[in-house]
């Protein structure tokens, strides 16, 4: 159905109120469609006008902070991110992200995906700590060296890869894309030491070994960024660092000041500042 | 624990183990008129001649490589199959049984395949 025509939309949602019901069950409910509406603003037409006790999670309706993760028509997304339209029809069925727990209605129980992400310390692992706690200067990364994680930290930790993973779905000790991807994301930072921290968790049964590449946490990632890709380039990471072929970096120092460098020849001097 | 990431690049390894040497069957037993390996059939006719069969049973190195295949193909196969077998997402204790039977069965076929190929090597020494 066109946009043009759509007048009314149905809203199938799966509910569960851990105080009342034994199991999750199906509800629909009708409300008017309005132009550019995203999932998102229908769950708030719902909750306004049909169900007040609906729950969920959203914050800052515009894919940023990966709040408001659901299954849409069967396809893990975020809600404030998903035009109803794009959906193809008039009836759009929503449900909490599987393979986590239900809190309540449409909220999943993150926390083990959180534990499993801390528990591959993904922040940046020096030991130069006074040099982090009070910095005299940026750490030198060029470029290229920035190229080879930015994707991966582009990742709003919605939990959407989680929900699409189908060896998260079974297996409890697998960390799942995200906390690996997120600890790739670290491991290929220059400006970090922390390979060898990190390694005593992905050596072992919470690492990528069981991924077989299903690539099903890159296709619904709602911010493009291809964990997928991650956790292959981890395996090999990991593979070499067995083989003891793997190239451990020194963390980058600390870059030189502009004031401190020689200006090359030939290059002018910036204009004087105006104000 | 480093153990998965010991295993999985055995298992790599192994894998290129068999991509070999299997190649190397193949070239033997079934590419021999395009790509002749004289010292391996060398009566001629086809790989499976008594006297070719022989021949090649006479080579120590020959028997070797059944042997590393045996392993490398055990190890592989039986390696991927308990990777299947977990993501059953059995109980710990089903696990360390089912590790524990797979390594079993595979020491059981290696040794009964690593008698085999020296017996074999044996008689066609003694022929």
């Amino acid at each position: 159905m066109s946009a043009k025509n759509l007048t009314e939309v149905t809203y199938r949602i799966r509910r569960f109120d851990p105080d009342g019901d034994t199991a999750p069950h199906w509800e629909e409910y009708s409300i008017p469609y309005s132009a550019g509406m995203t999932v998102l603003d229908g769950l708030w037409k719902v909750k306004e006008m049909r169900a007040p006790d609906l729950a969920w999670r959203s914050s800052c309706r515009m894919g940023v902070c990966g709040s408001c993760g659901m299954l849409v028509n069967g396809k893990a997304r975020l809600a404030c991110n998903t035009q109803v339209t794009e959906l193809g029809g008039d009836t759009v069925v929503v449900a909490p992200l599987p393979n986590f727990d239900i809190v309540r209605d449409l909220v999943p129980e993150l926390a083990p995906m959180f534990d499993s992400h801390r528990a591959l310390m993904p922040h940046v692992i020096r030991e130069d700590v006074q040099e982090q706690e009070h910095p005299t200067g940026e750490f030198w990364q060029s470029a290229h060296e920035l190229e080879q994680y930015l994707q991966f930290s582009y990742c709003i930790k919605c939990g959407c890869c989680m929900a699409a993973c189908p060896t998260f779905a079974t297996d409890a000790l697998y960390s799942g894309p995200m906390p690996l991807g997120q600890a790739h994301r670290y491991n290929s930072d220059t400006r970090d030491g922390g390979f060898s921290a990190r390694k005593r968790v992905l050596a072992g049964e919470a690492g990528p070994w069981r991924c077989h590449f299903a690539g099903e946490c890159s296709r619904v990632c709602p911010k493009g960024v291809d964990p997928a890709k991650a956790i292959q380039l981890m395996k090999r990471e990991l593979v070499l660092d067995y083989l003891r072929l793997h190239k451990q970096h020194r963390p980058a120092t600390v870059a030189k000041k502009a004031t401190e460098t020689k200006r090359r020849e030939g290059i002018p001097e910036p204009p004087a500042p105006t104000v | 624990m480093m153990r998965d990431q010991k295993l999985w690049t055995w298992h790599l390894a192994a894998g290129v183990v068999i991509l070999f040497l299997l190649g190397l069957h193949m070239t033997v037993m079934h590419l021999n008129v395009t790509v002749p390996l004289k010292g391996l059939n060398p009566a001629g006719g086809h790989p499976i001649d008594w006297q070719n069969v022989i021949a090649r049973g006479k080579i120590g190195a020959f028997a070797l490589t059944y042997v590393v295949l045996l392993g490398a193909a055990l190890f592989h196969g039986l390696y991927g199959l308990r990777n299947i077998l977990f993501e059953l997402n059995p109980a710990s204790w089903l696990k360390r049984t089912v590790s524990i039977v797979l390594l079993l069965c595979g020491l059981a076929l290696f040794s009964f395949g690593t008698w085999a190929a020296i017996a074999g090597f044996s008689l066609a020494k003694a022929m």
